[in-house]
């Protein structure tokens, strides 16, 4: 791998640190007009144009355009990790479920409260025939406290668990199978009716979000707009950040961490920052995952999950961030089409894609492209 | 002349009598080592060793596979903790209580035996991360470097020699130039002390003159220590030469005084010396 992604790249521009931290002038104008297209586009062609139009965007895709760009966001923060800093987690489903939980808790409460439902309690309640909530779901009625849970309690667990992990010099194979096996853990405990979840069921029936009816396709759409523009916002971070000396610091981290020791770096504080900055994007990205597909339970922990948010980065191009997305989109496009029409084959197909990728395109999708215009990235 | 904490309460016997009289001379000692044993399973790879290294100094370390020289270097610079002794770099910062990335930003550099840079970036980025300057996190957040510092690159990339490479990345650069540009590396951090591992392995003779010349110009601004196999480069640059043998001392002095001590001759040098 490092002898094609080296050649792809040799020509490296000189002024690279003294160039503009995030995009050139004309870098902004192609990034806005992209995310304006995107984000307005998909409403206004699912909205706008009547049903019969041959144009017309139907109802069931926006959400699924939706979900496709929740895991662009989360391909973007397992690009950060990984494809930069080299850690490998095979747990990030973990921080998308928690991200889930909270909106879904926040869903559910918020429908309670306006009396939706049968009793005065989330449905999950009734058929647990439980009769008062747990202690956790106070305050998820209010939507900033379950915006902050949102981000804060997947990033100070990132941040224990990194720094149990990191401390001990967890590193490598060790830190993606701890990371496997935390994400299975946390499924068995979500599974638990105990846990006060819902349980296998998890946590569905959602009506309204901030005051509008989920289920109205202006809703949905708008829920589209405002996922595309946090990724845009995510990947606006995650460039400035790979372009920063902080980019440098994480990619030496990754290709020689004895030497960046030795150097100068506590690896410790880099590793833990940039843990924690890719599980809360991962949660952001749970978070408006739920609303749009109308449900969250335990399957989003399992294993599997996981695995396949790195092979979407692995796909795309690891180490790239727009290869990371594109790698998200394509490899989630062909399982909803080939989930529909042969379910059967859709394992054997990832594991071939996955397969092929590493064998004959180290680079990913994403150096497809490159290659042809000359190794600019 | 009042000596430091770490001296007074030593019996000045021995390599500290030393020590006090080189103090008294007015040499400063940067790099003090003193009765360091560290053993892995049984296995002493340091022996109560004792080593001094002066200001400026050009020192060489030489001695069989398995005398200790990297655990020697891996003592100094954190990542190997000793069973007993104490290791001084300057006379306020104990290498024992810090860590690696501690002991890296007081000022001693360190080139590992086999060159190790980061492939993926360029040379001139090499150096960027490498540059002292504040490494936490927050920091790495906003730096930008600044005139000083650009001037400080273009001067080290000249000193090595890889001002034509300064875009290319360092996984494209010959073995030769990635020691130089690991060497580079250590400039960046100004230190005190550079322990430099193996610099002329798998090198063209070509390369190794000119490291010669590049760790002879070196000396003086800061303390070098050079730990070498090869011979012909060790007597090219070395002005003193500490012979280690099964974790200790077994001879130091200029070369000639150590080609000449038999014991040396017996355990490491051979017939090749003869």
């Amino acid at each position: 791998m490092a002898v094609s992604s080296v050649t792809s790249m040799a020509a490296l521009p000189q002024d690279a640190l003294s160039g503009p931290r995030v995009f050139s002038g004309r870098g902004w104008l192609v990034f806005a007009g992209v995310v304006i297209t995107v984000a307005g586009g998909v409403p206004l062609f699912n909205l706008a144009l009547p049903a019969d139009s041959a144009l017309h965007l139907p109802d069931y895709l926006v959400p699924l355009l939706g979900k496709f760009a929740c895991y662009a966001l989360v391909a973007l923060a397992m690009d950060l990790i990984w494809g930069y800093a080299g850690i490998l987690s095979l747990g990030h489903g973990v921080f998308f479920a928690l991200g889930g939980y909270f909106m879904g808790m926040h869903l559910n409460q918020v429908a309670a409260q306006a009396g939706l439902y049968r009793t005065a309690f989330p449905p999950f309640m009734e058929f647990l025939q439980r009769d008062s909530l747990p202690w956790f779901w106070t305050g998820f009625g209010h939507p900033v406290w379950a915006l902050a849970m949102v981000l804060v309690v997947p990033g100070v667990f990132a941040f224990g668990f990194g720094y149990l992990a990191f401390r001990s010099r967890i590193r490598g194979v060790y830190f993606s199978i701890i990371t496997q096996a935390l994400t299975y853990a946390m499924m068995l405990l979500f599974f638990l009716n105990e846990a006060g979840l819902g349980g296998n069921n998890g946590l569905t029936d959602f009506k309204i979000l901030l005051g509008f009816p989920l289920q109205e396709p202006a809703t949905r759409a708008a829920l589209f707009s405002v996922t595309v523009l946090c990724v845009a916002a995510a990947y606006v971070l995650c460039r400035y950040l790979v372009r920063a000396k902080i980019g440098r610091i994480l990619i030496g981290l990754r290709d020689a961490e004895s030497r960046l020791m030795f150097v100068g770096y506590n690896p410790l504080h880099y590793k833990l920052f940039i843990w924690t900055l890719s599980a809360v994007l991962c949660a952001i990205a749970g978070a408006l995952y739920v609303p749009q597909v109308g449900i969250i339970n335990p399957g989003e922990l399992q294993p599997a999950n996981s695995i396949e948010m790195a092979i979407w980065v692995a796909v795309g191009g690891r180490g790239t961030l727009l290869g990371a997305m594109l790698g998200a989109l394509a490899v989630n496009g062909a399982k909803s089409w080939l989930t529909a029409a042969y379910p059967d084959l859709w394992l054997f197909f990832l594991a071939a894609v996955f397969i092929a990728v590493t064998l004959w395109l180290p680079g990913g999708l994403l150096s497809l492209v490159t290659r042809r215009r000359g190794g600019k990235a | 002349m009042r000596l430091p904490g770490w001296l007074q309460n030593r019996a000045p016997v021995g390599p500290s009598a030393d020590l006090a009289h080189r103090l008294e001379t007015g040499r400063g000692v940067v790099l003090y080592m003193e009765s360091v044993s560290v053993s892995f399973d049984g296995f002493k790879a340091l022996n109560d060793l004792s080593v001094y290294v002066d200001e400026g100094e050009l020192r060489c370390i030489i001695g069989p596979n398995g005398a200790g020289k990297s655990t020697m270097m891996d003592v100094i610079t954190g990542k190997t903790r000793p069973d007993t002794g104490s290791v001084w770099f300057g006379q306020t910062l104990d290498c024992l209580r810090r860590e690696p990335w501690e002991i890296a930003a007081a000022g001693i550099g360190r080139k590992f035996q086999k060159p190790t840079v980061f492939e993926q970036l360029s040379v001139f980025e090499n150096l960027e991360v490498a540059m002292q300057a504040d490494k936490r996190v927050r920091a790495s957040l906003f730096a930008q470097p600044t005139a000083a510092q650009h001037r400080q690159l273009d001067e080290i990339l000249h000193l090595i020699g890889l001002t034509p490479e300064r875009g290319r990345l360092a996984g494209l650069l010959s073995h030769g130039q990635k020691q130089w540009l690991e060497i580079g590396m250590l400039l960046m951090q100004n230190p005190r002390v550079l322990l430099v591992d193996e610099p002329v392995a798998g090198m063209t003779p070509g390369e190794v003159e000119r490291t010669a010349e590049l760790l002879n110009a070196l000396a003086g601004k800061h303390s070098v220590i050079v730990v070498e196999h090869d011979m012909a480069f060790v007597r090219a640059i070395a002005r003193k030469v500490t012979v280690l043998h099964q974790g200790s001392v077994l001879a130091e002095g200029s070369m000639d005084q150590v080609q000449a001590d038999p014991r040396v001759q017996e355990v490491y040098l051979g017939e090749a010396m003869a």
